[in-house]
């Protein structure tokens, strides 16, 4: 690929050309507009509609308060359960795409990435409608329950108690449940990805030398597949970190998460400095993640 | 016309946009836009262009008043919508983009007010608001001789409940706040200084004489009935209530008249430790570019005819005297609109203050986490 690839250095004048626009993109909407923030980061509010910067540090103090950095590590505790859960039916989901006959792969990749046609506000909705205490899981729950208390009347046994519905919305399930079913296709794209390039006459060759299934799939196809993995739970976990719709949604009384506390600073309390040093509290955390992502992938290419 | 059919195509004013957030975000964007951008050669006699810009709630208006309005003075209105006075507040904080007409709350207008945003109001160009408001509504503390503000709607908060699913009528602000009774069947605002004030209400206090040791008590006991709720609702209590979700909620009195047309089986009742009032205002944010119309404008919502219409279609206690008197009777005298004076004595006005804020939202984060 290197050498496909010409070296820049080389070349200064069309890679300006072509670098410049998006640059200057980059450098007024995103770092311009960031700087501000971090600037007010260091200020106090002067005032119902003012911010004076003061270059104070008092509200990276209260943020690095224990109330804070709980709700960070609660937030990360969701993230990280939400990461996992993804890759543990993601992977699955991608090997079978992987290995799917080209006529169905298509398909299947289509299904993946069909909810982001929809946004994800509305996505969220439908979930709600689903998972109401009269919603439709329910429902669909309470059906069988009643369909089980037929039949052991039926068959001569006692019936079952009168159907209760289940807690599905308002807790820490609903908002796993929900950030699961909303990164799962952040999961599932880049292991398919990495999935789909691996040399397959490597795991027949494992299977012809006597390894079982798992033991390919342990040995052979996860470390190679590696990468992809890594990067999955990158794109996954970081967003899931960030999440602020869907704990407000569809959490309790006991869901919130930084971004919701971060929200609130910039409307509620109107207090947009400490908003803005919890916002950078967390972007410094999700700059620690992929730096260490990247540091783990030097070392891989060192190591081969 | 009677009240069920009235009601019946009101939807709510406040909850409505928050299912509909990113759509609103990009119809306030287009659409101030589009009152901002465009070059229109007609002048009114005041030297004005023939447009207006006005921010204001979802539902919030009378179904034809803009044309209605339009047709009386010529100006084309454009509405745009907000959900919550934190968005009107934050979108002006930073200078006005061009917003002639706007409404917000009591609190806001005292908030707004304090940060020099708002633009004074000229009464000789407004002379419905000395014929047609209720003498209650005139001078109010919120804003001393109205000199920023006009009334435009009032509304209180108070408890909505399933009337199949509670014993009597749940008249006190303990079943929310303080008991176990409806375990897993609550859910109150999660607006923090909503839920301190009421608290306050339901200790006996006023919601202007909170105290940092009155925050104290009431967090912990907030926290100790936490697990007694279920959720904390961002001003969409009447669809949790309609969808069985929760039997009993703290919600405005509009709101739950909506609902109750819908379903027979929903009360609400203000507590008889008294509660919060809250009033929507019309102001002129300041950098307004058609000040003229923008008061031209405020005068006609003022008249009697065009108050009747907004109220036929919003259904929230109007201040607007005139207007009220040429209302049925199933509007004027319904108790969920129009509490009783001996209820509404017990109500007070919160006053804006901006230390105790964020220190109830430092206590509400507690409470969360707790």
């Amino acid at each position: 690929m290197a050498g496909l690839v010409q070296d820049w250095k080389a070349h200064k004048r069309p890679f300006a050309a072509i670098a410049g626009a998006p640059l200057f993109w980059l450098l007024l909407f995103f770092l311009v507009p960031m700087a501000i923030v971090w600037l007010y980061s260091f200020g106090e509010n002067a005032g119902p509609a003012d911010i004076a910067i003061s270059g104070t540090l008092d509200n990276y103090k209260r943020a690095t308060e224990w109330l804070y950095l709980s709700i960070f590590l609660k937030s990360l505790a969701v993230a990280a359960l939400v990461t996992l859960i993804c890759l543990i039916i993601g992977f699955p989901v991608a090997m079978a795409i992987t290995f799917a006959t080209p006529k169905w792969r298509p398909w299947l990749l289509l299904g993946i990435m069909l909810p982001f046609w929809t946004n994800l506000l509305v996505r969220t909705y439908a979930l709600m409608v689903l998972m109401g205490t009269n919603g439709y899981a329910n429902m669909g729950l309470g059906a069988l329950w009643d369909g089980t208390s037929w039949l052991r009347v039926a068959v001569g046994m006692q019936p079952l108690e009168a159907w209760t519905p289940v807690q599905l919305l308002y807790n820490n399930f609903a908002v796993v449940l929900g950030l699961v079913y909303v990164h799962l296709p952040f999961m599932v794209l880049p292991l398919y990805a990495a999935l789909d390039r691996l040399d397959k006459s490597l795991i027949e060759a494992s299977l012809d030398l006597g390894a079982g299934h798992l033991r390919t799939l342990m040995k052979i196809v996860v470390p190679l597949a590696g990468p992809g993995i890594l990067a999955g739970v990158m794109i996954t976990l970081i967003p899931a970190l960030g999440a602020y719709l869907t704990p407000d949604l569809m959490g309790g009384t006991e869901s919130q998460m930084i971004a919701n506390v971060i929200e609130r600073q910039f409307k509620r309390a109107n207090d947009w400095p400490f908003g803005a040093a919890l916002s950078f509290l967390l972007i410094y955390a999700m700059f620690i993640l992929i730096a260490l992502q990247s540091m783990r992938r030097d070392k891989g290419r060192e190591a081969h | 016309m009677d009240f069920k059919t009235l009601i019946g195509n009101t939807q709510n004013r406040r909850s409505l946009l928050k299912g509909m957030g990113v759509a609103a975000v990009g119809l306030t964007f287009t659409g101030a836009l589009a009152g901002c951008g465009e070059k229109e050669a007609k002048k009114l006699a005041n030297g004005e262009e023939a447009k207006l810009n006005f921010y204001n709630w979802d539902t919030y208006i009378g179904e034809t008043t803009l044309e209605d309005f339009q047709g009386a003075s010529g100006v084309d209105v454009n509405m745009t919508l907000f959900a919550s006075n934190d968005e009107l507040f934050a979108k002006l904080k930073a200078g006005n983009p061009g917003y002639d007409v706007i409404v917000p709350s009591n609190d806001f207008v005292e908030r707004m007010a304090a940060a020099d945003m708002l633009m004074p109001l000229d009464h000789a160009q407004i002379p419905n608001f000395e014929k047609n408001v209720a003498p209650e509504f005139k001078d109010v503390p919120y804003d001393p001789k109205r000199a920023h503000s006009m009334p435009y709607t009032w509304l209180t908060l108070g408890i909505g409940y399933r009337k199949s699913k509670v014993k009597g009528t749940p008249d006190s602000w303990k079943v929310l706040f303080d008991s176990d009774e409806y375990k897993g069947r609550i859910a109150v605002l999660s607006e923090a200084g909503d839920m301190f004030r009421l608290y306050a209400k339901y200790l006996g206090k006023s919601v202007n004489a909170i105290t940092a040791a009155d925050i104290k008590t009431i967090e912990a006991m907030m926290i100790r009935q936490k697990p007694n709720i279920k959720a904390f609702h961002e001003d969409n209590g009447q669809d949790l209530l309609l969808k069985g979700e929760v039997d009993v909620v703290l919600e405005y009195n509009g709101d739950m008249a909506q609902i109750m047309t819908e379903d027979e089986d929903i009360g609400f009742v203000i507590p008889k430790e008294g509660s919060q009032l809250n009033s929507d205002n019309l102001c002129i944010p300041k950098g307004a570019p058609r000040p003229k119309n923008a008061h031209a404008f405020i005068n006609y919502l003022l008249d009697a005819e065009a108050g009747k219409k907004i109220a036929e279609t919003i259904l929230f206690p109007t201040p607007n005297n005139a207007a009220k008197a040429l209302m049925p009777d199933s509007y004027k005298s319904n108790p969920i609109i129009f509490p009783s004076a001996a209820e509404l004595a017990k109500c007070e006005y919160a006053k804006f203050n901006p230390e105790l804020q964020a220190q109830y939202e430092e206590a509400f984060t507690r409470v969360r986490a707790a």
